[in-house]
């Protein structure tokens, strides 16, 4: 009979372990899993790229639900375990779920340190443990107000980086002298401060918190000197404790940790503990590459083999994009060892390897640190140094006096030579993966070995590796691909689409090999607009690749009304117009009016049967649909210029509902909001839209690529013309061009920063041969889009959009 | 005996779509693949409760239009790293028409 194996803790440590298990012992448990954290496992080392924006939760998630359902693995959701009953062998949930075990395992990882000062449970006080915590912290973020992160670890600066990257204005506050004292020497460290100053945040060193301040909310934190560093969010990351509450609950010996012995187990033998939470040999571990020994060592034993974990040197890196820091070992000071440092100031690179009796004990690295992994393995296998010492600061390339190129470096390396730190894959494993499993991409390797799978920082060793296993026939894979369909970019598509040529989505797909029969809801939008903008009037649009709000040409809600927006064309209204959108809301019972940002109306909570009679009647009084859920042209903002204003220098106005009545009903990659301010004033906010003009008295100054939403940026000025014609002319050839190189859903201001300014105004402005080309593309292109939506649809079209297959007005009577 | 209630046609529902059926314990979705496959579901995303019958339909899955949860049509299984399902409603087609199990209408009153 299978024995019952209950873990508590779905983190790192324990994933890790049942991979191991169920490839040593496919059948000998049956697994239960208890969660407090109401998810599947993921990367919790990937948690700082997921504040910084770069990954999203999708994208660090281990092991997804489909995987505990194909190992039979039953795990509890957001269940925390509150008491174990050795003398009965139970676990119970919070919740009263009792379940009984052979073994038990806690892994119940550790939790964050709260410094003891007043104010510490205020709201907006944060740690930084989970993914609660992260969607804190973006939340926290968008007010792009001021944070407080307090702590100058590897937590701690991490937190701050990604707070920073969202905008945010960042203070680290750091008890003691330099940043990451425990990994870090001082050179280092001050190093490192300077590029994490460089970065706009600041750090003070020897800062100590007296207190939380804030009546409701924090409002700061103040110093024991008595400043107070304003704050809407602080985030705690000052250390962090094993978790060891439920076995001192239960009796087991605790020391720092869990006491645990070479094979995990603890006080009692049925019971073992793993990760965070365990001791052993008087250390307790924070980083993966332990955990994961660990793991290694329990599922063996599990599995009944022979295994012992004797403990582990780590090393040290820090994920913030652009800062390359590496340490491992020991690296204090001492009268019986010795130090080689390499310091090159100009090129910000710091090298120092501590030395006792002939071996590497301990090594830190700044601003190179490809070399990190050389020196590691060399610690770890106590290799005596004394014939290459010479040399051994300057790496691997320099090793046995001959310079080396970075490929023959990868290729010199033994096959026990570790390569991924974080998941221990060594050299070995990885090319024999390569070669008996046929892998051809990271993705593959990261698939089949872990190697590069949790903080990616040795993907350029992998990639070598791949090289050395493949030759020619890799390529690297450096496009982001437009979704799990396909291996093309979107740039590849949309070239393919003109090269080939290809004129509608089954043929796309067949001939660009899609690995989906349907595609997706990622890349069928994406190549409907692509064909629409090649190929204009002979590409049928194909409503059923559309999102919902351009299928039925109005804003879903959340609960699943809809939003309807009239044009009002540059921002003009009239009594007429206002009478049939006050009569409008009154027949249909129309919940909410709100005036837009974008100087128009918007009716909310339409139900979706009701919409085309709303049109009707709005068409009826002459609007048209504001296209308020297009990827295409929006809302032309205006001031009102010369017609009333005492400083304006055009007709602001006028030149907007020219813009929008010559635009209206074009499709582009994403929205275009634009505006026109009638002086340098600038009423109109014009310098924060897609496209914008600001009058002088000498013409038109044009503007594009700004945000002010997600982000926020200032435009760029494209350049001046004399007149309205060419400001129309400008601004529509400046359309068409970005209707062609766009990537869908890229909003101006990227698709800028992608191609470069200057090739924009290049075509735009200093060609007028070029602008007169793209100019005359978007005329022909519009003359098939300026349909108004809403009367078609009011005159039938679609209309099972609309209207329900069949309705059942009453119960059926039980037969 | 499974009791069936005719809804509609196949033909009224367009390929890679959906159409609303309305009854008193709320909308159910009835798809249509690419390939003219019937499914039907309670037109209720397990995240939100957001209408999947106003989805992108691709393959045997739809992507719920209010945060883009992928459902899969057969079972009403969400794929992907998130987790639920949304209610699976008893379908069957007969020479092109389209019926649910009429229990179905009765469930909650049962």
């Amino acid at each position: 009979m299978k024995k019952k194996l209950v873990i508590i803790g779905n983190g790192m440590a324990p994933g890790r372990m049942l991979e191991h298990l169920l490839e040593l012992a496919p059948d000998q448990y049956d697994v239960t899993i208890f969660n407090a954290e109401p998810r599947v496992n993921y990367d919790r080392i990937m948690l700082s790229p997921v504040l910084s924006g770069e990954k999203t939760f999708e994208e660090i998630v281990i092991h997804g639900d489909g995987w505990y359902i194909k190992h039979g693995i039953a795990l509890y959701k957001g269940y925390k375990i509150k008491a174990i009953d050795r003398v009965a062998k139970t676990v119970t949930s919070e919740s009263g779920v009792v379940e009984s075990y052979d073994k038990l395992v806690i892994a119940t990882g550790s939790v964050p340190f709260i410094i003891p000062v007043p104010g510490n449970n205020l709201p907006g006080v944060l740690s930084y443990r989970d993914l609660d915590d992260v969607m804190a912290m973006m939340l926290a973020a968008k007010s792009r107000g001021n944070a407080v992160v307090i702590g100058g670890g590897l937590l701690g600066l991490e937190a701050a980086a990604g707070l920073s990257e969202q905008g945010m204005n960042v203070t680290v506050i750091h008890i003691m002298p330099t940043l990451m004292e425990r990994q870090l020497d001082p050179a280092a460290g001050h190093l490192l401060k300077a590029a994490v100053e460089q970065r706009g945040i600041t750090v003070l060193n020897g800062a100590n918190t007296k207190s939380i301040v804030g009546e409701k909310f924090v409002e700061g934190v103040e110093l024991a000197d008595g400043t107070v560093i304003p704050a809407s969010v602080v985030v705690m990351a000052v250390g962090i404790r094993p978790n060891t509450a439920l076995g001192k609950g239960a009796g087991l010996t605790i020391a720092r940790g869990i006491v645990v012995n070479e094979q995990m187990q603890t006080s009692d033998p049925d019971i073992y503990a793993l990760g965070e939470c365990a001791e052993h040999n008087g250390m307790v571990y924070g980083l993966v590459a332990p955990l994961y020994e660990m793991a290694n060592v329990l599922a063996k034993t599990f599995a009944a083999e022979a295994a012992a974990y004797k403990g582990s040197v780590t090393a040290t890196k820090l994920k913030v994009t652009g800062i390359k820091l590496y340490s491992a070992g020991d690296f204090a000071e001492a009268k019986d060892r010795e130090e080689i440092v390499l310091r090159d100031a100009s090129r910000g690179i710091y090298k120092r390897l501590i030395i006792k009796e002939n071996r590497i004990i301990g090594v830190v690295m700044y601003g190179d640190t490809e070399d990190g992994p050389w020196f590691f393995d060399k610690i770890k296998k106590a290799e005596d140094i004394s014939a290459d010492r010479e040399m051994l600061i300057f790496g691997q390339s320099y090793a046995g006096g001959v310079p080396l190129d970075p490929m023959a470096a990868v290729a010199a390396l033994t096959p026990d030579a570790e390569i991924c730190g974080c998941n221990g894959v060594c050299k070995g494993k990885i090319t024999d993966a390569i070669t008996a499993k046929g892998l051809t991409s990271i993705d593959e390797v990261r698939a089949h070995t872990k190697a590069s799978a949790s903080c990616g920082s040795c993907t350029g060793l992998v990639e070598k590796l791949l090289v050395l296993s493949l030759g020619d026939s890799y390529r690297p894979n450096a496009v982001q691909p437009m979704c799990g369909c396909t291996h093309l970019g979107h740039a590849d598509v949309r070239r393919l689409i003109v090269a080939k040529p290809l004129k509608n989505i089954p043929q796309l797909m067949q001939e660009l090999e899609w690995k989906t029969s349907c595609g997706c809801a990622k890349c069928r939008p994406a190549l409907n607009y692509y064909m629409i903008a090649e190929w204009p009037g002979e590409y049928i649009d194909d409503n059923q690749s559309r999102f919902v709000n351009e299928r039925v040409h109005a804003n879903i809600q959340k609960d699943g009304t809809y939003s309807v927006v009239p044009r009002m064309w540059g921002g003009m209204t009239s009594a007429k117009e206002l009478r049939a959108i006050a009569d409008v809301t009154d027949k249909f019972q129309i919940p909410a009016v709100k005036v837009t940002g974008g100087q128009r109306i918007d009716l909310l909570g339409v139900k979706k049967e009701d919409l085309p009679a709303v049109w009707a009647d709005l068409n009826a009084a002459g609007m048209v649909s504001g296209a308020a859920y297009a990827k295409g042209l929006r809302t032309v903002k205006t001031c009102v210029g010369t017609d009333w204003c005492r400083f304006g220098t055009q007709d602001s106005t006028g030149l907007g509902i020219k813009l929008e009545k010559f635009m209206w009903g074009s499709w582009t990659p994403a929205k275009v909001k634009m505006a026109v301010s009638g002086c340098p004033r600038n009423c109109a906010e014009a310098t924060c839209k897609d496209i914008g003009v600001i009058c002088v008295d000498s013409g038109y100054d044009i503007h594009f690529a700004g945000a002010a939403g997600l982000d926020i940026k200032g435009t760029e000025v494209l350049g001046h013309v004399d007149t309205e014609e060419d400001a129309i002319e400008v601004i529509a050839a400046l359309t068409q061009l970005y209707r062609e190189q766009g990537h869908y859903l890229e909003r101006i201001y990227k698709w800028a920063k992608r191609v470069g300014l200057d090739s924009i105004r290049e075509k735009i402005m200093a060609d007028k041969e070029k602008r007169t080309h793209y100019f005359e593309r978007f005329k022909f292109a519009q003359t098939f889009l300026q349909v108004d939506p809403w009367e078609e649809r009011v005159n039938g079209k679609d209309a099972h959009e609309f209207e329900a297959m069949r309705t059942f007005p009453k119960l059926m009577a039980a037969e | 005996m499974d009791q069936w209630v005719k809804v509609g046609m196949v033909d009224d529902v367009p390929f890679r779509g959906s159409r609303v059926v309305s009854t008193q314990q709320g909308d159910i979705a009835i798809f249509k693949t690419a390939e003219g496959r019937i499914f039907a579901l309670w037109d209720k995303c397990p995240h939100k409760g957001g209408p999947l019958s106003q989805g992108i339909v691709h393959g045997d899955q739809v992507t719920c239009p209010l945060h883009n949860w992928v459902v899969g049509l057969e079972t009403g299984d969400v794929k992907g790293p998130d987790q639920g399902c949304a209610r699976k409603v008893k379908c069957k087609v007969e020479a092109g028409t389209v019926f649910i199990e009429s229990a179905t209408l009765l469930q909650q009153v049962a």
